[in-house]
C-alpha cells in the first residue's frame, strides 16, 4: 500500500521526463520521416509521383518547362507526391531541390522546385539561391494564392501548375539566357598519378641505365629500347585516358540539357494549401 | 655512369616529394574546410539579418493597421535590439559566444512568433496582400535560418572532423576547434505561420 504513495511524485517526474525526451526525439525526427529518392536517372522537369496529372498534360507541361530551361538555362521542376508523411513541406522542398541539385548551373543556382503534395493539399515553391532576388518568398505566396490554389480549387491541378509555372516566367523574364547545353563532364588534372607516372619514368631510365652498363658494347651507353618506348607510350596513353574519360549518363530529349545543373537552395519558399 | 648508386637517392626524393605534396593537400584542405565553415556562417548571418530587415516591414504594417498590443509590439523591437548587438567573428568563436548569439537570436524567435499568433485577431490585417507577404516572407526566412544553421553545423562537424584528426593535426594546429549551433529550449521550432 506503501509504494503507490512513495511512486506518485517519483512516476510523475518519470513521466515528465520521458515527455521532455520523446519531444526532443519527435522533433528530431521531423527531420527524416520522408525520405527523398535518389537522383533519377533521366533529369527532367516533372515529376508526377503522385499521379495527378493526365499523360498529355504532364506531357504537355515537361516540354514547356523544357524549351523554356533549353532557352534560359533556368530549370524549374515540378514534383507531386502522395504525401509528405509528417514531413514540413517547407523544410522539405528546398532540401529536396538541394539534394536533387536543381538548376542550370552550380554558378548560377538558377533552379525552382515546385512540390505539391496531394493528401495534404499542399504546395510549395522554392528558389535556388540565384533566383531568389526574383522570387521573394512573397511573391511565391501571391503566386501561390492567387493564381495557382484557386485553379485547384475549381478542380484542375495541370491548369494550376500550367498557370503557376507561366507567371514564374513572367517573375524571372531576364534575368538567365542560354542555350541547351550539351552533357559534359569537368576534369580537373590529378597530380598524384603525374607524379607517380615521372617517379615510373625515373624508375625506368634508371634501371635501363644500369642495365645498360652491363651491355656497353652492344647498346652505346644505354638510352632507350624499343620495350621501353612502348612502355612509356602507353604509360602515356594512360595518363590521357584518366581525364579524357566520356561524359557520364547522356539525358536524351526527354530531359534538360545536361541534367540538373547542381543548383543550391538556401531553404526559403512559400506556398499554401487548398 | 652507375646509377645504382643514385637509386636510393632517387627513391628518397620521390618520397621526399610524395610527403611534401601530401602535406600540402592537407593544407590546403584545411584552408578550404575553414573557408566552408566561414561561408556557411555568412548564410547563417545572412538569413538572419533578413529577418531582422523584415521585422522592420513588420512592425510598421501592423502598427499601422491595428491598434496593437503595445507590448508585444515593443518585446520584438527590443529582441531584435538586442539581438544585433551580438555579433560574432566567425575566425575564432567561441562555444560561450555562439551560445549568447543564438539565445539573442531566439528571443526574436520567441517574441515574434508571439507578435504573429496574436496578429491573428485582426482580420483587416489577415486580408491586407502587404501583410500576407510578409508573413510569406518571414516564414520563408525561418526555414532559411533553420537551413542555414543545420548546413554550418555540417562543415563545422567536417572542419572538426578533419582539422582534429590525426595525422592532419599535426600540421594543421593553428586552426581550433569550432562550435557548433546548439537547438535552444523551446526555440527549435520555426515561427508558426497560419494561412
Amino acid at each position: 500500500m506503501k509504494i503507490p504513495n512513495l511512486n506518485i511524485p517519483n512516476s510523475k517526474w518519470v513521466l515528465k521526463l520521458i515527455f521532455i525526451l520523446s519531444f526532443f526525439l519527435s522533433s528530431n525526427s521531423i527531420f527524416c520521416q520522408f525520405t527523398i529518392p535518389k537522383v533519377p536517372a533521366e533529369q527532367t522537369s516533372v515529376y508526377d509521383y503522385a499521379d495527378v496529372l493526365k499523360p498529355d498534360e504532364e506531357a504537355q507541361l515537361k516540354e514547356k518547362l523544357i524549351r523554356y530551361s533549353d532557352s534560359t538555362t533556368t530549370q524549374i521542376v515540378v514534383i507531386t507526391i502522395e504525401s509528405l508523411q509528417g514531413e514540413d513541406i517547407g523544410i522539405l522542398t528546398p532540401k529536396w531541390g538541394h539534394a536533387w541539385g536543381i538548376g542550370g548551373s552550380k554558378q548560377n543556382d538558377n533552379g525552382v522546385i515546385i512540390l505539391l503534395a496531394k493528401k495534404e493539399r499542399k504546395i510549395w515553391i522554392s528558389a535556388g539561391y540565384g533566383l531568389e532576388d526574383r522570387l521573394t518568398a512573397g511573391i511565391g505566396g501571391e503566386i501561390t494564392r492567387n493564381i495557382i490554389i484557386p485553379e485547384f480549387k475549381a478542380g484542375s491541378y495541370y491548369k494550376g501548375l500550367d498557370k503557376g509555372t507561366d507567371a514564374l516566367f513572367d517573375v524571372f523574364k531576364g534575368k538567365y539566357k542560354g542555350e541547351r547545353k550539351k552533357a559534359k563532364k569537368e576534369g580537373n588534372i590529378p597530380i598524384l598519378p603525374i607524379i607517380i607516372i615521372v617517379i615510373v619514368i625515373i624508375f625506368i631510365i634508371a634501371k635501363n641505365k644500369g642495365n645498360g652498363g652491363g651491355n656497353h658494347g652492344n647498346r652505346g651507353g644505354g638510352g632507350f629500347d624499343l620495350a621501353d618506348i612502348i612502355i612509356l607510350s602507353s604509360l602515356g596513353r594512360g595518363g590521357g585516358g584518366g581525364f579524357g574519360g566520356s561524359s557520364g549518363g547522356g539525358f536524351g530529349g526527354g530531359g534538360f540539357g545536361g541534367g540538373f545543373g547542381g543548383g543550391g537552395f538556401s531553404g526559403g519558399g512559400s506556398g499554401g494549401s487548398w | 655512369m652507375d646509377f645504382k648508386k643514385f637509386l636510393p637517392w632517387i627513391i628518397g626524393i620521390g618520397l621526399v616529394l610524395i610527403i611534401g605534396f601530401w602535406v600540402m593537400g592537407v593544407m590546403n584542405t584545411g584552408l578550404q574546410k575553414d573557408q566552408a565553415v566561414n561561408k556557411e556562417w555568412g548564410n547563417v548571418n545572412t538569413a538572419y539579418q533578413r529577418r531582422n530587415d523584415l521585422i522592420g516591414n513588420l512592425v510598421n504594417t501592423v502598427k499601422g493597421a491595428a491598434e496593437f498590443e503595445k507590448s508585444t509590439l515593443t518585446a520584438v523591437i527590443e529582441a531584435r535590439a538586442k539581438a544585433t548587438a551580438v555579433t560574432i567573428d566567425p575566425a575564432n568563436v567561441t562555444p560561450e559566444q555562439l551560445a549568447a548569439f543564438n539565445s539573442a537570436q531566439s528571443g526574436v524567435s520567441s517574441s515574434l512568433s508571439r507578435l504573429l499568433v496574436s496578429v491573428e485577431q485582426y482580420p483587416s490585417l489577415k486580408a491586407n496582400e502587404n501583410f500576407l507577404k510578409l508573413q510569406d516572407e518571414l516564414a520563408s526566412t525561418e526555414n532559411q535560418i533553420l537551413t542555414a544553421r543545420t548546413r554550418f553545423n555540417e562543415v563545422v562537424q567536417e572542419y572538426n572532423n578533419y582539422v582534429l584528426a590525426m595525422p592532419q593535426s599535426i600540421f594543421l594546429g593553428k586552426y581550433k576547434e569550432k562550435p557548433y549551433f546548439k537547438a535552444v529550449e523551446g526555440a527549435e521550432k520555426p515561427v508558426e505561420v497560419k494561412f
